[in-house]
């Protein structure tokens, strides 16, 4: 009898990587969906052109690594990469937008540092950030929800935006992101900065269309909790931040106000990188109490740029900045080994 | 009820224990032959007290204890030895090990047993002696001899005994069905111990609440007496040693201490049943409870099988399909260890016999790269960080593992049941931990022998004192003019045959330098979980390799693995082979071949040692260059070195052959004048007394000759030593005279 000789264990759990991969795409989904719904084909167009690119710069990167490609591209992680990307974008930004952005998120923030479980920074965040960098125009230029337009850019107008942006849209289409009225509110109390603005106005708590993608995500993330694809540390760290923080300085709705709690948890941003940015493993912190303050940090940059920073959303900045502090945050929270007294900080020579 | 602590980490893998109880206890035939291990247990193997040819009866002791460390091995029953031979061991490195085959008559006939009913009439002491010799050792896992932790130090007064009925991996039921069907003996099992232990404070048994049977059973059992029945979530792996600790009292093992430490003792409870068993019977250990489970297998169920028969024959008993199963575990498929040949026995550890399915478990996928997730750490009991020690433990970075306390991590796999990306992590910690202790031997090593050196130049340095003060003695001595000859004495003193000395204390020095059979073993087999893992590590890197080049130097990594792994097997084999002839006693021969030798002779043998090392070394270097290695430069540079040594020993043979061809080490001085001492002797018992005398007569003189010669040159130099140098010439004279006048008178 001649048999294998495999060391323990010999079961395996249900976990893929590749599920998990698949899993958070699926997860978009509903976030997808309302941003359809509200403004368009725009985005669907965005997450597939920034799927394909990144499945391409993946193959294109493994195969100059000389890594094996098929095994690598089916991890998922690099469509996982061109989705969020493709998410985190105004819709209706010009191709070649989305490919430099791609770019700098495939090849340059997770190929260059060694691939995937290599990279310290997110790298969808990381290619949004040097997009918003370079080309600040393109990317603050949100289109309206259709509540307020009574009508979303037909198909072939999102195909004519993709050679030249929201020039080619009709006019009108654009306007302020309810963050943009709060940041260019000059001084009025918050009532009526939700009377005068269009886009809050229409909405039920943070602006119409943008709640509902919010409230999408929230579900997708749910959904993930849900499967266990995830624990809850890092996105209950950073929205239980964020809305702290934002009731603290709400301050009863006057003219020095930052904005509701809703507005904050509902807008911009927030789920999308509550659920799918923070949540990221490779980026993050290793423990789950240090995911807990991974969160909390990137919830606290968030609000501290968003009501004193002159960026349109913070997320990305957040997340960027909270990635260089992970190493930190992981080497004051090893936990306590069984039997031992203290937790050891892994510089200290052993016993 | 009782309080339970949680534990962090866990994990809920499938518990598949339904299927081997559905059927009650079983019982199989005895199998052709009975194979007993002689270490079925941790520590020291036991030693066989019969012959082959012996005709045995059941529970008769075929091999004592070989030392504290130690059980009994007893035939399971009763027939004729015939071979004490190696045979596979159930081991995960899968070696052949010394055991007794048994051919049994079928009549199973018992030898007299000696009940003892009422144990609490004797003396724990004598109790545990019992147990000892009964063979019992830990029937969970590890196999640890039950009566040395039935003995703790009397420093160590122990408040709470726990019995293990957890039994947390996936499929085993053994001993759920023993709890089930034998509550009573388990329960009188925890009383015989706590009895042993001096009554501890609390007696407590174990369960996870997946058994609610079992614990209803027991409970009813132990109905009216202080027992605690304690069941407990269902979680792997609370059934860890010190897991269970901590989920029944809130404490924990400090790390590198024993439970024992903190007055804590923890037996599993078949074990409990074997000792009672033991103690009230007289029963020996010869069967035990063991699971038969999986897939492959048209019966599914546990059986009460005699130790030492051969896995393959349970199978066959229960309907087993080969080409059905994707492997044979022996434990279960968290902990357990495949097997590769259906001849291993079964054991006192063996508790579970796993033939699964392809589908039921499948080859593990190939591993992708480790995206932090945290789910490792987030399972894993000891609360470590399993992804950190992964990544140290590629680039073998050890202060590194173990400042991530690498040695607390218990193997129980929890990490690498939840890894989504499938990677073998507790294979790489066994091969780092394998990796660190041999590290350490080797550094302890390298320390005694630089504390050797240190020992050795004081030793130089207080001889050369002690010298100096001697010879400041002398002169005071020679200058305090007593007529008592000091010098004789002393010389004879110092002339206490150094060359002797210095032999012994070469013997010595070889001696703690050789390392005993057991402590060679042990570092074989060390490095043998570090080639394994090593062998893992390059088949890894060459799934995941792409270009045909890659692959190539994978290939060939994975090679040059596979031969360290069967080099070493075969060394531990042949150690295994030979743990009789004592290396020691070699190597005292070897010494003493070596110190008769005549240089001819020494140098032919060095000669013939170099031939053989550079053939070797050529070897290695072709298999290099085919290889196209690294390494080929570092080869050819000893190679050249190996030639140039060999040169040299050929030419200084040559030189040697016409002159010294058999003449015996001339070169020793101090063997040299011992020689011509002993010849003097010699001569001296075989003179007559007169040719004494004038023999005496004539060598004073000589002497006297001498002292004039140095007293003379003294005065000339106006030396301090004058004085003592005049009565030295005096009293020489002195004797010259009187012996003259004996001579006469004679
Ligand atoms: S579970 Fe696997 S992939 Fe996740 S962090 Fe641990 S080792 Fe890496
Ligand atoms: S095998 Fe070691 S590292 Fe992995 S979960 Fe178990 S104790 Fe933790």
């Amino acid at each position: 009898m001649a048999l294998m000789r495999i060391s323990s264990p010999h079961a395996t759990g249900p976990n893929r990587t590749t599920q998990v991969m698949l899993t958070v795409c699926l997860a978009t989904l509903p976030g997808l969906m309302a941003l359809v719904w509200h403004f368009g084909p725009g985005p669907l167009i965005n997450v597939l052109l920034a799927s394909i690119f990144a499945l391409a710069l993946e193959a294109l990167a493994l195969k100059l690594r000389k890594r094996p490609i098929g095994f690598y591209l089916r991890d998922g992680s690099a469509l996982v990469t061109g989705i969020l990307l493709g998410l985190a974008l105004p819709p209706y930004v010009p191709w070649w937008l989305i490919f430099v952005g791609v770019f700098f998120a495939i090849v340059i923030a997770k190929h260059l540092y060694g691939g995937l479980g290599y990279n310290p920074f997110n790298p969808a965040m990381v290619g949004y950030v040097v997009l918003l960098i370079s080309f600040p125009l393109p990317m603050t230029q949100w289109v309206l929800p259709a509540e307020l337009t009574q009508q979303t850019p037909t198909l072939i107008e999102t195909l004519l935006g993709l050679a030249q942006g929201t020039q080619g849209l009709p006019d009108g289409i654009t306007g302020a992101t309810p963050l943009d009225a709060f940041r260019q509110n000059t001084g009025e109390l918050v009532l009526d900065v939700y009377a005068q603005s269009p886009v809050l106005a229409a909405g039920q708590w943070a602006g119409a269309g943008f709640e509902w993608v919010n409230l999408g995500f929230l579900l997708g993330g749910a959904l993930l909790l849900q499967q266990r694809i995830f624990t809850w540390h890092a996105p209950v760290g950073m929205l239980a931040t964020l809305l702290l923080l934002s009731a603290l300085f709400y301050d009863g709705g006057s003219s020095n106000s930052a904005g509701s709690p809703w507005l904050h948890l509902l807008s911009g941003g927030t789920m999308l990188g509550a659920f799918f940015i923070v949540t990221d493993p490779v980026t993050s912190t290793t423990s789950t109490k240090g995911r807990l303050i991974f969160g909390a940090g990137v919830g606290l940059l968030v609000f501290c740029i968003r009501t004193w920073g002159n960026y349109p959303d913070a997320v990305a900045f957040a997340v960027l900045l909270m990635n260089f502090a992970a190493p930190f945050i992981d080497y004051y929270t090893t936990p306590r080994t069984y039997g031992h007294t203290k937790p050891r900080k892994a510089t200290e020579k052993s016993e | 009820m009782t309080q339970i602590w949680n534990i962090p980490g866990g994990i809920h893998p499938p518990e598949n224990k339904q299927q081997s109880l559905r059927a009650p206890l079983g019982h199989i035939d005895l199998p052709a032959e009975l194979v007993l291990p002689l270490n079925q247990h941790l520590g020291a193997p036991a030693e066989p007290v019969v012959a082959v040819g012996d005709n045995v009866k059941t529970g008769q002791v075929i091999a004592q204890p070989g030392g504290q460390f130690s059980a009994a091995v007893h035939a399971s029953s009763s027939g004729r030895v015939i071979a004490i031979e190696d045979r596979p061991l159930p081991h995960p490195s899968g070696f052949a090990g010394p055991c007794i085959v048994i051919a049994p008559d079928g009549l199973d006939t018992w030898i007299n047993l000696e009940p003892c009913p009422d144990y609490r009439a004797q003396e724990p002491v004598e109790l545990v002696q019992k147990i000892r010799l009964a063979g019992i050792a830990g029937m969970g896992g590890a196999g640890f001899p039950t009566a040395i932790k039935l003995a703790p130090k009397a420093n160590q007064p122990i408040d709470t005994l726990i019995l293990n009925g957890t039994e947390c991996e996936p499929y085993i039921t053994a001993d759920d069905r023993l709890m089930r069907d034998r509550p009573e003996q388990v329960i009188e099992g925890a009383r015989l111990m706590a009895y042993l232990l001096g009554e501890p404070d609390r007696v407590v048994i174990g369960i996870e609440d997946n058994k609610p049977e079992a614990i209803a059973a027991l409970r009813a059992a132990a109905e009216g007496s202080p027992i605690e029945i304690a069941g407990f979530p269902t979680k792997y792996p609370s059934g860890g040693e010190k897991q269970l600790i901590t989920i029944l009292t809130g404490r924990e093992v400090p790390a590198g201490k024993i439970p024992a430490d903190i007055g804590i003792v923890v037996q599993n409870v078949g074990t409990a049943v074997a000792a009672w068993r033991a103690v009230v019977r007289g029963e020996p250990l010869i069967s035990r409870i063991t699971t038969v489970v999986g897939e492959a297998l048209d019966v599914q169920r546990n059986v009460e099988v005699r130790l030492g028969t051969p896995v393959a024959h349970v199978l066959a008993a229960h309907g087993f399909q080969a080409a059905k199963a994707s492997r044979i575990v022996l434990g279960g498929p968290m902990m357990g260890y495949a097997i590769e040949t259906g001849d291993v026995p079964v054991v006192k550890t063996t508790n579970c016999i796993l033939a699964p399915s392809q589908q039921e478990l499948p080859a593990p996928p190939p591993a992708q790269a480790c995206i932090r997730c945290g789910m490792c750490s987030e399972a894993c009991p000891a609360s470590l960080l399993p992804q950190q020690l992964y990544w140290y433990a590629r680039a073998q970075d050890h202060e590194k593992l173990e400042a991530y306390n690498l040695f607390d991590c218990i193997e129980c796999g929890a990490c690498a049941y939840v890894c989504p990306s499938s990677i073998p992590l507790v294979h790489y910690y066994r091969a780092a931990k394998g990796d660190i202790r041999q590290a350490q031997v080797d550094k302890e090593k390298a320390d005694r022998s630089r504390e050797r050196f240190a020992f050795r130049q004081e030793r130089i340095a207080r001889q050369e004192a002690e010298k100096e003060a001697k010879r400041a003695e002398r002169a005071k001595a020679a200058a305090a003019a007593k007529a008592k000859m000091a010098e004789k004495k002393s010389n004879a003193g110092t002339a206490s045959d150094p060359v002797a000395t210095a032999i012994a204390k070469a013997k010595a020095q070889q001696a703690s330098a050789q390392q005993s059979p057991v402590e060679q073993r042990a570092k074989l087999e060390r490095q043998l979980s570090a080639a394994q893992g090593r062998l893992a590590l390059a088949q890894e890197k060459l799934s995941q390799a792409e270009t045909e080049e890659q692959a190539e130097k994978c290939r060939a990594a994975v090679k040059t693995a596979e031969i360290k792994l069967t080099d070493v097997q075969q060394k531990l084999a042949n150690a295994k082979d030979a743990p009789k002839d004592d290396p020691v006693a070699a190597a005292i021969e070897r010494a003493k071949a070596k110190l008769t030798m005549s240089p001819l002779e020494k140098l032919n043998a060095t000669i013939a040692t170099l031939s053989e090392r550079l053939q070797k070394a050529e070897a290695k270097l072709a298999q290099a260059q085919t290889e196209q290695s690294a390494h080929v430069e570092a080869l050819q540079l000893g190679v050249d070195k190996l030639r140039a040594k060999l040169n040299e020993a050929q030419e200084e043979l040559a030189s040697h052959s016409p002159t010294t061809a058999d003449e015996r080490a001339p070169d020793d001085a101090a063997s040299a004048a011992i020689e011509r001492a002993k010849a003097k002797a010699a001569a001296r018992a075989a003179m007559s007394d007169t040719d004494k005398l004038r023999e005496q007569v004539s060598s004073l003189e000589v002497r006297l000759d001498k002292a004039r010669q140095k007293l003379a040159d003294a005065e000339a130099e106006g030396s301090p030593h004058v004085d003592a140098l005049r009565t030295a010439a005096d009293k020489l004279a002195n004797k010259l005279a009187d012996t003259q006048s004996r001579l006469e008178n004679a």
